[in-house]
């Protein structure tokens, strides 16, 4: 209860000040058509019209409530109009780019902490790569895959999303692996243990902590990655082709169902990473 | 060099270069400890001891002269296994129970199963810690640490023990504790124990010989022989020869002070 009562009362927050910014967001349309028609408007009436109307600037929560029990709750999960498939479309590509970025991430750590060269020539490209927009590289990338043959959206998009999600990986595998101190490399140097040795029973598990610090944060930029990969890329389908086909069709309550199912999503794939990681930070002894 | 010696230094130099210069930690060490001894090294911070017992372990490389551990290099001797080293913190794997712990150079070595087993059992009980093998680390207090990792050293049956200040963050109960087990352990094993520390206490309460260093250039200004007997309860700290041994380290420690600062 404890930890439940902040997060419900930050969220009661967001909600009354969305209900405040409705008002002045669709204000204007609605004294635009009752100037058109001759009528007078008391305040009360304006309020109300501006939290029902068809295509708002800004929707109501409430009618992203509605939007999202009919897209969700009363929508066969197999129909295209069903933000559960979408979700799924998503959810698939984030997975793959999820596991993808993870292994790069990892992989590119241990080459950087075991040589200097990796270390010299990789880093500064890793910290680069960073500071492209992803928007910018994510039609090459589909170009590309489509010119080697590459069928669909998922892989395009799995690696878009990889992009995002191997930083911050890379970057605390790095720590982790050099995070045994000069004591604990010295022991290993007393039982003549060698370089496999070293790595299997003291940096890898050493750097475990640190692992799933970054899987937090990965999995939620490979979400991100994944949508942004569905934006540009003409895709039909997936939460960010959602988000995309509302701003084209102006259809402001599919943009914003999307983004609350993108939103749940995040929560859902953090949630589960925090509990493997509880689980097994506890089984290897850490936990107190 | 004789053949009954575990540790021989001849002429030892060593010369760290830094930015700011070169610091000479050694200068024209000569020492020799025989099998079975206990050596204790105690000097001000920066006196090379704990350099002298790294490359005594192989883990610095001198500039000059010579060391021999059993009679070959230290390199040689580390790859026969004939030494384990405590460094002071006790430096457990937070993932690894007690038990695992001790295991990890069994491990290493590549021991068999059934082998690993009957040795940490046996350690562990040498350090009387039996009975919390499936413990972690964090659940232990600082000085069952440092015994766990006293049994880590011992596990694969080394005949020298390299200790550096290994009892130097524990209060000073429980160090009379692990200075008294330490040195029925020293008794029954009949391990060579080379041991550095701060405190002149416990260099006299617990070794056959003391060798008093100083800094700048770290070298040896006095070796003691300790004249008290092997078996030794913790009040003789309070007898007179205890008193007189104190009395000449702490000379030595100071006429090593003498210039410089």
């Amino acid at each position: 209860m404890n930890r439940v009562l902040p997060i419900l009362v930050v969220l009661a927050a967001i909600l009354a000040l969305w209900y405040v910014a409705v008002v002045p967001m669709n204000a204007g349309w609605t004294i635009a058509q009752a100037e058109r028609a001759g009528h007078e408007l008391t305040f009360v009436d304006i309020v109300a019209d501006t939290m029902n109307q068809d295509r708002p600037r800004l929707p109501a929560p409430h009618q992203v409530a509605a939007e999202l029990k009919k897209t969700v709750l009363d929508t066969k999960v197999t129909s295209k109009r069903s933000l559960v498939f979408h979700g799924w479309i998503t959810l698939q590509s984030t997975l793959w780019g999820f596991a993808l970025g993870t292994t790069v991430g990892i992989g590119m750590a241990v080459s950087i902490v075991y040589s200097r060269t990796a270390n010299m020539s990789l880093m500064p490209w890793a910290i680069i790569s960073q500071t492209i927009p992803i928007v910018a590289i994510a039609p090459m990338i589909i170009v590309v895959l489509a010119t080697l043959g590459v069928e669909g959206r998922t892989v395009p998009k799995a690696i878009i999303s990889a992009y995002l999600c191997f930083f911050p990986v890379l970057v605390s595998m790095v720590k982790g692996l050099r995070s045994p101190g000069a004591m604990q490399i010295d022991l290993m140097k007393t039982y003549s243990a060698n370089a496999g040795q070293t790595f299997w029973k003291l940096r890898l598990p050493a750097s475990v902590p640190y692992l799933f610090t970054s899987l937090k944060v990965g999995i939620a930029a490979a979400l991100v990655g994944t949508i942004v990969g569905e934006l540009p890329t003409g895709a039909i389908q997936g939460l960010g082709a959602r988000i995309l086909i509302g701003d084209q069709f102006g259809n402001p309550l599919m943009i914003w169902s999307a983004l609350i199912a993108a939103a749940c999503l995040a929560g859902a794939l953090v949630t589960i990473v925090t509990v493997l990681q509880s689980l097994a930070l506890q089984r290897m002894g850490y936990a107190r | 060099m004789s053949q009954a010696a575990a540790i021989e230094a001849k002429n030892l130099d060593l010369t760290f270069e830094t930015g700011d210069g070169s610091i000479q930690a050694l200068q024209d060490v000569t020492l020799e400890i025989g099998k079975g001894e206990f050596v204790s090294f105690i000097g001000p911070s920066g006196c090379g001891k704990t350099t002298f017992l790294r490359v005594v372990a192989g883990l610095e490389t001198p500039t000059g002269g010579e060391v021999r551990v059993n009679g070959t290099s230290p390199d040689e001797a580390r790859r026969d296994r004939a030494y384990g080293y405590v460094f002071q913190e006790a430096g457990l794997y937070p993932w690894r129970t007690i038990a695992g712990n001790v295991r990890l150079p069994l491990e290493i070595m590549g021991y068999s199963k059934s082998e690993m087993a009957d040795r940490v059992n046996r350690v562990l009980e040498l350090v009387e810690l039996s009975g919390f093998e499936n413990k972690h680390p964090w659940q232990l207090s600082g000085g069952m640490q440092q015994r766990a990792s006293i049994a880590r050293a011992l596990a694969f049956d080394a005949d020298i023990l390299l200790m550096d200040e290994p009892f130097g963050a524990l209060d000073e109960i429980v160090r009379d504790h692990l200075n008294e087990q330490l040195l029925g352990l020293w008794d029954h094993t009949g391990k060579t124990i080379g041991f550095v520390t701060h405190s002149i206490p416990e260099a006299v309460y617990l070794s056959t010989r003391i060798v008093v260093m100083s800094p700048r250039p770290g070298r040896i200004t006095d070796i003691i022989d300790n004249p008290l007997p092997r078996k030794r309860p913790l009040d003789i700290r309070d007898t007179p020869e205890f008193l007189e041994v104190a009395q000449r380290i702490r000379k030595g420690l100071r006429a090593g002070q003498s210039y410089g600062d």
